[in-house]
């Protein structure tokens, strides 16, 4: 009996994954954890040639790196810890431009390119069906001359 | 129309050939401050030469000063210290030190040696006044009007030149609109 | 060897180049043959004394030359060979001679394959190519000089190859993205002769297109091996950051893909002529573009050269003379065609204009978003920034468009499609893609929308692209006839298509079922990622060539089994004292293990950055069959038949070979 209990206590020790290691920034939550990573991602060093603080080793990288944590465990959103953060340095640590009046151009050029593009192919397909001809079609000289050439041009082929 | 349209790329280009020359010889990493209107945000930190005493955000009323962020391991703080000296001197110009992710002693040393041309400096060994203003890289110099509001900040040394055209204008601009 | 000697090479060759701008174009404006025939010899000799130039700057490299000065700022005794060899290419002026190499490579390649053109067009075609060629001497001789010397105070050593630059990457890297930027020029060229003389016809478009599909071919495999280095390289297991420089190469891609397709058209129906010729010109400008972001400063990049406000200038004036000249030449001269064939609203051409549209409005947001703090700041706006999420948001449904409309397509006809017909095409696609998008779901654990789209419009793709070959081979003399039927350009379709799914399947597993953490671990720790196992063995010191390095050891298990050891190194180069992170990296076609070394944390933890990186090689394989896909193309018998041509009536008839028939020879 007491074999068997010491087996299965053995398997169940030896089946119980090693303890994880803590991230550098740890949570309890792995999502909470992809959330950071996430934040830190969309975040610009002020200083770097264009990094975000993520890959970035500047001192200032780390420093911001260390307020989202902190501000992530104090509970803060997404939208708080951005604007936090964008108070301080300015929007240009933000790789998301806001929708505003200065960016709308920015954010609508693809919808108005694309839009613009379907309106001119769309002309072109009714125009060509006001004014276009199905097909060109040859005057009896142009169709005997064209015969004769493709039969030049099989003899010549074969030879 | 048709011949109108076949311009148009000749005109798009024209207007970003404008931009793009207009951005040449600009420098993307000198920022605006973001507290630029705002007011020196809330600290409580030591002085840097009386340990016992502790600093506010009160100690920018009263005048317009310059708040200058330095640290003894920034190599150029020590080619603009010579001009803040000056500055101290002969322009008899208010200047608040900010020792950002200093030594206490190393600094102390370091105004004994080149002079001291700050009337109080703060010692912010973790950054953290450093973090609210926005700093991101010494040296950097604000300039604080007597309300205790941020007006301008400067990224880089101080010298005569930036003196003249950058910061004198915009004490002057405060002195005249409070 | 003496530096100067490449000097004057270089002089010479823009000598050469100057006459080669105006001797043939003034020949073929006047009709005088014998101006014309001065285009051939002209290029030859431009292009030997390039690569004399070139041969004595790498020389001056290989033997630690110096006293010039470009070798003392980016090389050095201790580097190995190779990368003395590389790093030829690796500063702003070197990358200039590389990149006038390549042009007046082009230049002779034109000048030799072109033998069947029509005198008067090849002329204007080398003279334009001698123009830009002389703007890019005038601009290496005047501000960029890599001969200038440090005579009399030689340095002892040189002050290294940026640390970064010390790879394999850079050997091939350049050489590749050249080849694509300055290949567009061969187009812009055609664009611009038939401008000129106007001969703008189904006849340009096809010569045009080799060209022009061998330049993107080469762009293809410059920007994949660009992600790639970056990807192993920057420590960070990233391969697309959507940063200026990145969007510089992309830009000339995305509208070279839409230009290849447009020439398609032309060449087949004689039709959107205009069209064809702006984007060859908006092509060829969107490198030049891309040269002058990279070196000016304007905008801030890890991968910019060091930059100059006085190079800055000169060379946005190369830009604005050469984009604005080619502009107003088409503004005046390109012809208003009025429509005369009749398009089904399924037509193959209609299909195509549709594609055009969608990677044109890429292209464009793709500038507008690299370009906008630009303008912003201009106006004294503010200064912001656009990255990855701004791109992500807006790209990606521009590029499943693209794709879904690609299946669909694969199917149209020239000049009527019948809608019926080609709904009941597309079942099958429909049913395959659906149901191999839910088991990719299912398999990668779990159900992300853009995650699907994204694999369904890849699969999409691959179905429709096989199901038309299915078609398309059906023969009654059997399948294996029907398939050698098809013409290599076709197969050379198909390549490019199934590279497109590849690569885009690549991206969108990657991007959403991709992990990564950064953990603090000490040696004997054991971290979870996905299904792996990463046991940290212990950190060491070892020496490099030019570096010593902490080295560490890491076991990667799946299931109890180890799948790799992996070394990744934190390096400080002996010359500069920078820091390098080397990231290890497991490689797989279904997968990467990727292992960093970031900061020591204490005596003995280390913060390690564990990433599973699932298809990412797919990314890069999808280019790869695009380039195959490409070289496959212009291999066709279509392009091979002047040699049987030329042959056939220089016995028939005497005189201009294919343009004209002596009257009375068809009896």
């Amino acid at each position: 009996m007491l074999r068997i209990l010491c087996f299965v206590v053995a398997t169940v020790v030896s089946s119980m994954t090693f303890a994880d290691v803590s991230a550098v920034y740890g949570f309890d939550d792995r999502s909470e954890e992809q959330r950071y990573q996430n934040l830190i991602a969309e975040l610009r060093c002020p200083k770097c040639q264009n990094q975000n603080i993520a890959d970035s080793n500047s001192p200032i990288s780390k420093d911001m790196r260390n307020a989202v944590y902190q501000m992530m465990l104090e509970g803060a959103s997404d939208q708080e810890i951005v604007d936090s953060l964008v108070g301080r340095f300015g929007e240009f640590v933000k790789y998301k431009p806001d929708l505003d009046s200065r960016t709308f151009m920015l954010w609508a050029t693809p919808a108005i390119a694309v839009l613009g593009g379907l309106i001119v192919v769309a002309g072109i397909v009714v125009r060509s069906r006001r004014t276009g001809t199905a097909a060109p079609t040859l005057s009896a000289e142009e169709q005997a001359r064209i015969d004769k050439m493709l039969a030049e041009k099989n003899r010549n082929g074969s030879a | 129309m048709k011949r109108f349209l076949l311009f148009l790329p000749l005109l798009a280009a024209i207007i970003v050939g404008v931009v793009l020359f207009a951005g040449i010889g600009k420098d993307p990493t000198k920022l605006d401050s973001a507290l630029i209107g705002k007011p020196v945000p809330a600290f409580s930190l030591r002085d840097l030469k009386q340990p016992e005493t502790t600093l506010d955000e009160a100690v920018f009323r009263g005048e317009i000063t310059l708040l200058n962020v330095w640290g003894t391991w920034c190599p150029s703080c020590r080619d603009e210290h010579d001009d803040l000296m000056w500055l101290a001197r002969e322009k008899k110009v208010s200047i608040i030190g900010l020792n950002y992710k200093d030594n206490r002693d190393d600094a102390l040393v370091w105004l004994d040696r080149l002079g001291d041309p700050y009337s109080k400096v703060i010692y912010d060994p973790k950054g953290t006044l450093g973090f609210d203003l926005g700093v991101y890289g010494a040296p950097e110099t604000f300039v604080i009007d007597a309300s205790g509001v941020v007006r301008y900040r400067h990224v880089g040394v101080v010298n005569g030149d930036v003196w003249e055209r950058v910061l004198l204008p915009v004490i002057n601009d405060a002195r005249e609109n409070g | 060897m003496y530096p100067e000697l490449g000097q004057l090479a270089l002089i010479l060759a823009l000598l050469l180049a100057v006459l080669l701008s105006v001797v043939p174009l003034v020949g073929s404006l006047t009709g005088r043959d014998n101006l014309q025939a001065f285009a051939r010899p002209l290029t030859t000799g431009m292009f030997v004394f390039v690569g004399l130039a070139f041969t004595v700057l790498t020389h001056a490299f290989l033997t630690d030359d110096f006293s010039v000065a470009y070798v003392a700022n980016n090389s050095n005794s201790m580097l190995p060979w190779y990368y003395k060899f590389s790093a030829v290419w690796g500063g702003h002026e070197g990358s200039l001679l590389l990149w006038i190499l390549m042009l007046t490579g082009w230049t002779m390649a034109v000048a030799i394959f072109s033998r069947r053109l029509p005198s008067v067009m090849i002329s204007q075609v080398l003279s334009v190519l001698g123009m830009v060629s002389v703007g890019f001497m005038l601009f290496i001789v005047i501000t960029s000089n890599p001969f200038d010397r440090l005579l009399p105070n030689v340095p002892a050593d040189g002050a290294d190859l940026n640390p970064l630059l010390q790879d394999f990457g850079l050997i091939v890297h350049p050489p590749m993205l050249y080849m694509g930027y300055v290949g567009f020029a061969v187009a812009f060229a055609f664009a611009i002769a038939a401008l000129i003389n106007g001969r703008l016809d189904a006849a340009w478009a096809r010569w045009s297109r080799p060209w022009t599909t061998v330049a993107w071919a080469f762009l293809s495999i410059g920007i994949a091996l660009g992600s790639w280095w970056a990807y192993y390289e920057l420590g960070w297991g990233g391969w697309w950051f959507w940063d200026p420089v990145e969007n510089a190469s992309l830009l000339p891609w995305l509208s070279g893909t839409a230009l290849m397709h447009s020439l398609a058209v032309t060449e087949k129906r004689g039709v959107f002529k205009s069209w064809t010729v702006l984007l060859a010109i908006v092509t060829f400008s969107l490198s030049l573009l891309g040269t002058f972001l990279v070196r000016s400063g304007v905008l801030t990049s890890v991968h910019a050269f060091a930059s100059d406000p006085e190079r800055g200038t000169f060379l946005l004036a190369l830009l604005a003379i050469t984009i604005l000249a080619s502009l107003m030449l088409y503004a005046f001269r390109a012809p208003v065609v009025h429509v005369r064939s009749r398009y089904g609203s399924l037509s193959r051409e209609i299909f195509l204009l549709l594609n055009n549209v969608l990677l044109v409005s890429a292209t464009l947001l793709v500038a507008v978003g690299t370009l906008y703090p630009l303008v912003l700041d201009f106006f004294e706006l503010g200064k912001i920034s656009i990255g990855e999420p701004f791109f992500n948001l807006t790209f990606s449904p521009l590029a499943v468009a693209t794709g879904l409309l690609l299946g669909v397509g694969t199917f149209s006809r020239w000049k009527k499609t019948d809608g019926g017909w080609l709904a009941r095409k597309l079942l099958w696609p429909l049913a395959v893609s659906l149901l191999i998008s839910t088991a990719v779901m299912v398999a990668y654990g779990g159900f992300k929308p853009w995650a699907f789209l994204g694999v369904f419009t890849a699969v999409w793709v691959t179905t429709a692209t096989f199901w038309d070959l299915w078609d398309k081979s059906s023969s009654k003399k059997g399948r294996v006839h029907g398939l050698k039927r098809q013409s290599r350009s076709y197969y050379g379709m198909v390549l490019g298509h199934l590279g497109l799914a590849i690569t885009m399947a690549g991206a969108t597993v990657v991007s959403n079922y991709g992990i990564e953490r950064d953990v603090r671990m000490v040696p004997g720790d054991v971290a979870t990622v996905g299904d792996y196992q990463f046991r940290f063995v212990d950190i060491g010191e070892r020496r490099g060539q030019n570096f010593t390095a902490q080295y560490g050891s890491f076991d990667v298990m799946l299931d109890g089994k180890q799948v790799a050891e992996l070394h990744p190194e934190k390096r400080q180069y002996a010359v500069g004292m920078s820091v390098m992170t080397e990231a290890d990296i497991d490689a797989g076609l279904f997968r990467d293990i990727f292992v960093a070394v970031g900061e020591r944390i204490s005596d003995n933890a280390w913060a390690i950055r564990l990433q599973y990186k699932p298809l990412i090689r797919w990314l890069w394989l999808g280019a790869l069959f695009m380039a195959a896909g490409g070289f496959l193309a212009i291999s066709d018998r279509r392009y091979r038949i002047r040699e049987r041509d030329t042959e056939r009536s220089a016995v028939s008839s005497p005189g201009q070979a294919n343009t004209q028939r002596p009257a009375g020879a068809v009896s």
